[in-house]
């Protein structure tokens, strides 16, 4: 066999022939010829929210609420001051419904209920509710708080849609960081003879806050940008207001008003809100992000 | 219960008081009511929805709803079978386009890529999922429904001997746009899913089929795809529930036309964009229909997320070695499902 | 056949016995095998051996980034012979083995320098498909890694899928597994899936993968570490009947082991050489001090 040369007419044999090469780097071209593809949306999207949006963006764009004139090609339009007051209002309540519900039952999911019958269904309805698109949390609402009861659109109310919308998202994240706090870590502090109670919100709770806090400001995030759910909830309204229990705007359903109108100037404003609702969720992304960093769990 | 063998004072020193344990109780009763409530709050709501939605099925039948193709409510006609195959048109477009590049945009980040762009890359795809529904609406209608019109106008003209692809004019919004935006925005939970699935693959299988002497795709073929297989099947099923669903951006891309689809690049409508449109001003019947609209939309994003759900936990069970392994597997499963909820469903 | 190998290079390290007059290494002498528990027909088939292809490191050096973990190493892995790698962990015998069929390159930021001889041909040297001498070196890992997605068959006949024939599957997969003892367990069941079988038969199936495409060299990286004593047994023969067919080094920090499969033992402490030799002597009369504290169990 150790003739001279064999070995190299060996290799030559084992190498890999053309069409294995070709294929080879045709299949990893192609692979990343779509990653890049993948690119392409963000890109294009950054680039006319930036282009479009900026020139609407003014001082009275934030500070101005909009006039509802979509007749007149020359009149005053106004800015979208009450929507993203709106929108703050109304996630800020939602926030308040959801995160304690989401961390309770999640606490309780870990704590308490395990692996159990009762706690298993719990997570699946939960992960039902994770499936439900969102306009139904909409009709949900609107059933319940405006046919049932006989009233109309109010902004509490399209804070619940939301809150609903948030829930799942806060529950799960919730649970997987708890999960995540060592089982080491509640054992000691028990065998020290601590009650429960003071484990959980002690020790178990501190420790799991940075990650759970990231799942909230992506809850968050998402509830900020929602629109179906507040359509027959909060509805639309031009003026600022404080009061929960009346319509109110956001910048969402503000910029869906819009989206439909023939006037230019009316659609440039839909630009300028859609860039400040997406600013709005890029930082609380980023926060969320940068928060995580300083988790010791996961 | 008392364990009290040493006393000291009134009472044993190992007892504690009654007192002492109400906190506890408290806490762990109230947090069940808790659940027990959140439980109870959504069978009442679907009962809610069937009850306003009732009335549109003794119109129509349960069937007849479903399935009749006329759609015409000043004529009180509620058949809504043009609401769900525009919505299926829509969701089958979106996983066509969306899964490959997700699956490759995945592969290429924890596979092929240089270390240093993988966290990079990994943000970029997950942006996408922050843009809300309502901004890719405005984007697509303003920005890529004008500047594909020709593309697409060509295209029908091309193949407009193949059925409903081809041929007639293209319409802004339309069917296609609606659908590819709607790919647009499943990737990233796609992508994140079948991320999480890839860096599951034991290193063992790789070096095995590297040291049998395959080349890279080679290996990527052997050791990693085929073990990913449910994952990413679960990660698309996961991004078409979420297509289904998806109402904003459809409402405004897919024109709102009461009839059939005639072709991929006319005008269309959905279950949930049909809601978004006529809710406002309906009535009556109507508004049944609209709810049971909303019904049969929430059953069905039930039915595909309960089967999604079943096999990304399989794919995660399925590496499963000492039990710390699978925990982490679990886990891994269980961050890649949560990137889904977090990016919308 | 004549033999034309290159004149032994004989250090002060190295201490070997001359292969003319051992009679084991007599050419075309069948190795008398120790009674098998493998079938008899694996054995009629390993008699119909070739002569497999030498290894010869020159210089090899192995680094993590900049650190390095095998420091200049000379070693001879000789035809049809089973060579053992012994030494305590972190001495670098894995990453030595796989800096032969270039696997440790493929950990990010981990290279090697110096010159890997498969015969006369450096498999590091330049226009050398890295395919090819993976696919004339193979590789057995030590924990068994059937691919779980596969059936026994289709296990077997993946290195084969990347280039052989349709027709030719079935008949070079049977060879694979007679040649890895294992036919007679598995022929009835060829489509389960390869990860039903027990440990041992695993890694004997993995075996049977690598064989499948006909190596010159088989590299085996602690391959019993992960199975009980009666696998391991089983293995053992096998590599018995094996090396008339390829070359064989096995990596072990089981020296009973070394000493029951190895025709010659290298031993391997911090990265570096100390010694080499016949088995016997390795064991019973080393010449570096090290070795006999690391042969009689003082340290590792």
């Amino acid at each position: 066999m150790s003739a001279p040369g064999a070995t190299a007419k060996l290799l030559d044999r084992c190498a890999a022939s053309p069409a294995r090469r070709r294929r080879d780097r045709l299949a990893r071209g192609s692979v990343l010829a779509a990653t890049l593809l993948a690119l392409v949306p963000l890109v294009l999207i950054v680039y006319y929210l930036l282009k479009k949006g900026l020139g609407a963006w003014s001082g009275d764009f934030f500070t101005t609420d909009p006039t509802g004139n979509t007749f007149f090609k020359n009149s005053d339009i106004g800015g979208v001051k009450s929507a993203i007051l709106g929108t703050i209002e109304m996630v800020a309540l939602a926030s308040a419904i959801a995160v304690p519900v989401g961390v309770g039952v999640a606490v309780w999911l870990v704590e308490y209920g395990r692996n159990g019958a009762f706690a298993n269904t719990v997570r699946f309805f939960i992960d039902v509710l994770t499936g439900v698109p969102s306009i139904v949390f909409g009709l949900f609402v609107y059933i319940t708080l405006i046919v049932g009861t006989g009233t109309s659109y109010a902004g509490w109310k399209g804070s619940i849609a939301l809150s609903l919308l948030m829930l799942p998202v806060v529950t799960r994240s919730a649970e997987v960081i708890l999960t995540l706090v060592p089982g080491e870590l509640r054992e000691s502090a028990l065998a020290l003879g601590a009650p429960r109670w003071r484990v959980v919100g002690r020790i178990v709770l501190p420790t799991a806050l940075p990650g759970m806090v990231t799942g909230i400001l992506l809850a968050v995030a998402r509830a900020a940008g929602e629109t179906a759910p507040l359509l027959f909830t909060a509805a639309y309204t031009h003026e600022t207001t404080t009061n929960l229990g009346s319509f109110m705007n956001s910048l969402p359903v503000q910029i869906y008003t819009d989206v439909t109108s023939p006037t230019p100037r009316i659609v440039e404003r839909a630009w300028g809100a859609a860039l400040a609702l997406v600013t709005l969720i890029l930082l609380l992304n980023l926060i969320a992000r940068l928060v995580s960093r300083r988790s010791r769990l996961a | 219960m008392e364990a009290a063998t040493l006393t000291s004072g009134d009472r044993g020193v190992l007892a504690r008081s009654p007192w002492a344990r109400v906190p506890d109780r408290a806490l762990r009763w109230g947090l069940t009511i808790l659940a027990a409530l959140i439980l109870a709050l959504i069978v009442f709501f679907f009962v809610q929805l069937f009850g306003e939605a009732r009335p549109a099925f003794e119109k129509q039948g349960v069937l007849g709803f479903v399935f009749d193709n006329d759609w015409n409510p000043s004529a009180g006609h509620y058949g809504a079978l043009p609401l769900v195959v525009g919505t299926l048109i829509t969701s089958a477009l979106a996983l066509l386009i969306g899964v490959p590049v997700a699956v490759a945009a995945a592969l290429y980040a924890s596979e092929l890529s240089p270390r240093r762009l993988r966290g990079a890359l990994t943000i970029l795809v997950e942006l996408l999922a922050a843009v809300p529904s309502v901004v890719y609406g405005l984007w697509g209608i303003f920005y890529l429904a004008p500047n594909l019109k020709p593309a697409e106008q060509w295209f029908a003209n091309t193949f407009s001997f193949i059925p409903f692809v081809g041929g007639g004019t293209v319409t802004i919004p339309n069917a296609f746009i609606a659908g590819l935006v709607l790919a647009i925005m499943i990737l990233p939970i796609v992508s994140a899913i079948s991320r999480e699935v890839m860096s599951t693959v034991p290193p063992d299988h790789k070096e095995a089929a590297l040291a049998l002497g395959a080349t890279r795709w080679e290996m990527i073929r052997m050791a990693i795809l085929p073990y990913c297989r449910s994952g990413i099947v679960g990660g698309a099923m996961l991004g078409l529930g979420r297509a289904i669903g998806e109402t904003i951006a459809v409402t405004i891309l897919i024109g709102g036309s009461t009839q059939m689809v005639e072709h991929l690049f006319g005008q269309s409508n959905s279950l949930a964009a049909v809601i978004a449109n006529e809710f406002g001003e309906a009535q009556g019947v109507h508004r049944s229909a609209l709810f049971a609209c909303g019904l049969v939309l929430f059953i069905l994003t039930l039915l595909v997320n309960g089967i999604a759900r079943g096999f990304v936990l399989r794919a995660g069970r399925r590496s499963a070695g000492p039990p710390r392994a699978e925990e982490h597997q679990r886990g891994a499963a269980a961050n890649a499902l949560l990137a889904d909820t977090a990016a919308g469903a | 056949m004549s033999s034309t190998r290159p004149e032994e290079h004989v250090t002060d390290l190295d201490r070997e016995s001359t292969s003319e007059t051992d009679p084991r290494h007599a050419e075309g002498a069948p190795v008398a095998p120790s009674p098998p528990i493998i079938a008899p027909e694996a054995r009629a088939h390993a008699a119909t051996a070739t002569r497999a292809v030498g290894v010869r490191l020159d210089e090899l050096r192995a680094f993590y980034g900049s650190a390095e973990q095998v420091r200049g190493i000379d070693l001879d892995f000789r035809a049809n012979e089973v060579t053992a790698i012994i030494g305590p962990s972190g001495s670098g015998k894995s990453t030595v083995v796989r800096c032969i069929n270039r696997m440790h390159e493929e950990i990010p930021g981990a290279h090697a320098e110096g010159r890997v001889l498969l015969d006369d041909v450096d498999v590091y040297g330049a226009g050398i498909d890295v395919v090819a001498v993976r696919r004339a070196i193979g590789m057995v890992f030590q924990k068994p890694n059937p691919f779980p997605t596969m059936s026994i068959f289709d296990n077997v006949a993946s290195g084969l899928r990347l280039t052989a024939r349709r027709g030719e599957l079935h008949e070079k997969v049977e060879r694979a597994l007679r040649g890895a003892g294992l036919w007679d367990e598995v022929s009835g069941r060829l489509s389960e899936p390869g990860a039903g079988l027990s440990g041992g038969q695993q890694q004997r199936l993995c075996i049977a993968r690598s064989l499948a495409v006909e190596p010159e060299v088989l590299l085996m990286d602690e391959p019993c570490s992960a199975l009980d004593p009666i696998a391991t047994l089983k293995i053992e023969e096998l590599i018995e009947e094996l090396k008339q067919r390829v070359t064989i080094v096995i990596v072990t920090h089981n020296m009973q082991q070394a000493a029951r499969v190895a025709d010659r033992t290298a031993f391997m402490l911090d990265g570096g050489l100390v010694e080499v030799g016949p088995t016997q002597e390795i064991f019973t009369k080393p010449t570096d001090p090290r070795t006999e504290e690391y042969v009689t169990g003082k340290f590792g």
